[in-house]
């Protein structure tokens, strides 16, 4: 729990190994990069490669895939204070060609190579369970019916890596209140779009990872209406991407981002804790919680710290300690007073 | 099918083309932009495949050059077992440069809490002495222990797919396939295993 003042909401502070701007490699020399290939002649070479090509031996053949890229409108908002991060943003095209979405292919480049088709219009978002008054969100209600607002929030995945993401969104709270929350109610569960067409990670195993679809995830109902549960519709100011979990996902900022469920279609208020995906397929490995905490390992590798993908190329990014609820101690330190944090991984 | 000397250093320039052509494929892919938004576990995860596809392909070998009588193919696994030796390693420094970022620290301890990692670091070691043996000098220098030194690829053949297998988050089915080609490539073998393992004394 040492490390956890790091953040404090609305003011900003410099942890030491934060980046200075001075240091980041200046995005003109970055962008480059392009013209440096283009000069050597590889520029031909890089035309015809396939966007998504694997050293697996079923897809030495893979064919080229139409990159016509998904596309998303700018939107309204306000930047509360508190929300805004000192740290480096990770770069628009790291956050959206880095992805671990595995309905569409479980490479990190899958999601970009292979949703760009992803049709969110009609969608319809329900919220029921245990409330008072249900609700049904189309497409056009989800940027509409709450006031929208950025958020930066770092993103840390259970495989150590992270990023800093600026979403765009309305809190998950306001949407929980405005459906009523029964008394008796003690969890919230959210699953994805379920559409094997659209998605061939559902259609086949093999490209699924072996996940039972649809995908579920779940909160206790103190998490839930906590303050920092975010709905994101958008990022980098505009709506988002399909890779990035089109039209609404969630954003959880103190679990590890496999909590962070995309392309969300339902919301459901129940007196029960409901099975969440990862959590089923390995439950020694994934527990419900799934807190970022550097002090309680994953089986299979450290969670201490966490490679920080930020600005540059390939040789910049950072390697950073992990912090106990990945820095958002104060807003959620309350919320597990009492608990065995090792048996409720 | 006899090969001629000159059959043979064809064959041989034939297979470092094969061989090196992923790699360069790699660095162009990487270079243009083409690996990802954040390319280090796509770099990290296809040099392995590189090591575990020429690590079959050396195993193959000795199968098709007795089953079509191509006495010539014998002649390519040094050179085919050297390329697992150069995959393993640019594995290996990619994981540690570009995921460690050179944390030597983190590594010891990852080793010791990763069973993958020790997994495949155990395979690296033997691949890598396997590596420093091959000169035909040294060969000549060991006499009847370089054979069974080079037995020990068949422990690598257990080795790499396990620690393929184990690293995934839960795409275990192509794995498991690598499992399932290495046990059987094992099997073909049993004799000269079970000769290696309990000599006639």
């Amino acid at each position: 729990m040492a490390r956890k003042n790091r953040f404090t909401p609305g003011i900003l502070q410099r942890a030491p190994w934060h980046v200075v701007d001075n240091q980041v490699t200046p995005e003109s020399v970055f962008n480059d990069r392009r013209n440096i290939i283009k000069a050597l002649g590889l520029g031909a070479l890089g035309a015809s490669l396939p966007g998504q090509v694997q050293a697996g031996i079923f897809d030495l053949f893979g064919e080229q895939k139409a990159k016509n890229p998904f596309t998303t409108q700018s939107l309204n908002y306000s930047t509360p204070r508190q929300f805004v991060l000192p740290d480096v943003k990770t770069p628009e095209d790291k956050v959206t060609r880095h992805n671990n979405f595995y309905e569409f292919g479980t490479g990190k480049s899958d999601p970009y190579d292979n949703a760009q088709g992803f049709n969110v219009d009609p969608w319809t978002l329900v919220i029921d369970g245990l409330v008072d008054k249900p609700i049904t969100l189309d497409l056009q209600a989800l940027t509409k019916r709450f006031a929208l607002e950025e958020r930066t929030y770092r993103l840390r995945c259970v495989e150590a890596w992270s990023m800093v993401v600026p979403w765009v969104g309305f809190s998950l709270a306001t949407l929980l209140k405005d459906a009523g929350v029964k008394s008796n109610a003690t969890h919230v569960a959210f699953e994805t779009l379920f559409d094997p067409e659209q998605m061939p990670g559902q259609k086949s195993r093999l490209m699924g990872g072996g996940i039972h679809y649809p995908y579920v995830e779940g909160l206790t109902i103190a998490e839930a209406m906590n303050e920092l549960p975010f709905l994101a519709v958008g990022l980098y100011g505009k709506t988002l991407p399909p890779q990035n979990g089109a039209p609404i996902r969630l954003v959880v900022p103190w679990k590890y981002g496999f909590k962070s469920i995309k392309s969300v279609v339902r919301i459901r208020v129940m007196d029960k804790q409901p099975p969440t995906s990862w959590n089923q397929l390995a439950s020694n490995e994934y527990g419900f919680y799934a807190n970022v905490n550097p002090e309680v390992d994953h089986p299979r590798w450290s969670q201490a710290s966490e490679r920080s993908i930020g600005e540059g190329g390939l040789f910049s990014a950072k390697r950073i300690p992990t912090q106990m609820f990945n820095g958002y101690g104060d807003f959620v330190a309350d919320l597990y007073k009492n608990m065995d944090l090792r048996k409720f991984y | 099918m006899r090969l001629s000397p000159r059959g043979v250093f064809w064959l041989k320039v034939m297979l470092h083309i094969v061989f090196l052509l992923p790699a360069l494929y790699l660095v162009a892919l990487v270079l243009t932009d083409n690996a990802g938004g954040d390319p280090v576990q796509y770099i990290i995860h296809y040099t392995g495949m590189g090591a575990i596809n020429s690590l079959l392909a050396t195993l193959l070998i000795s199968p098709i050059a007795k089953r079509f009588k191509l006495a010539a193919l014998m002649q390519t696994r040094r050179l085919v077992g050297l390329y697992v030796f150069a995959y393993a390693l640019l594995h290996i420094s990619a994981f540690v440069s570009l995921d460690l970022l050179f944390a030597w620290g983190l590594l010891f301890e990852e080793v010791i809490k990763r069973p993958y990692i020790l997994v495949g670091a155990a395979g690296l070691i033997i691949v890598t002495l396997l590596a420093l043996t091959s000169p035909n000098k040294i060969k000549r220098k060991m006499g009847k222990q370089w054979q069974s030194l080079h037995n020990w690829i068949y422990v690598v053949a257990l080795l790499a797919p396990i620690h393929f297998y184990w690293s995934v988050k839960s795409e275990i089915i192509e794995p498991s396939i690598y499992i399932a080609v290495f046990a059987a490539l094992l099997f073909y073998r049993r004799a000269s295993i079970k000769k290696w393992l309990m000599p006639k004394r």
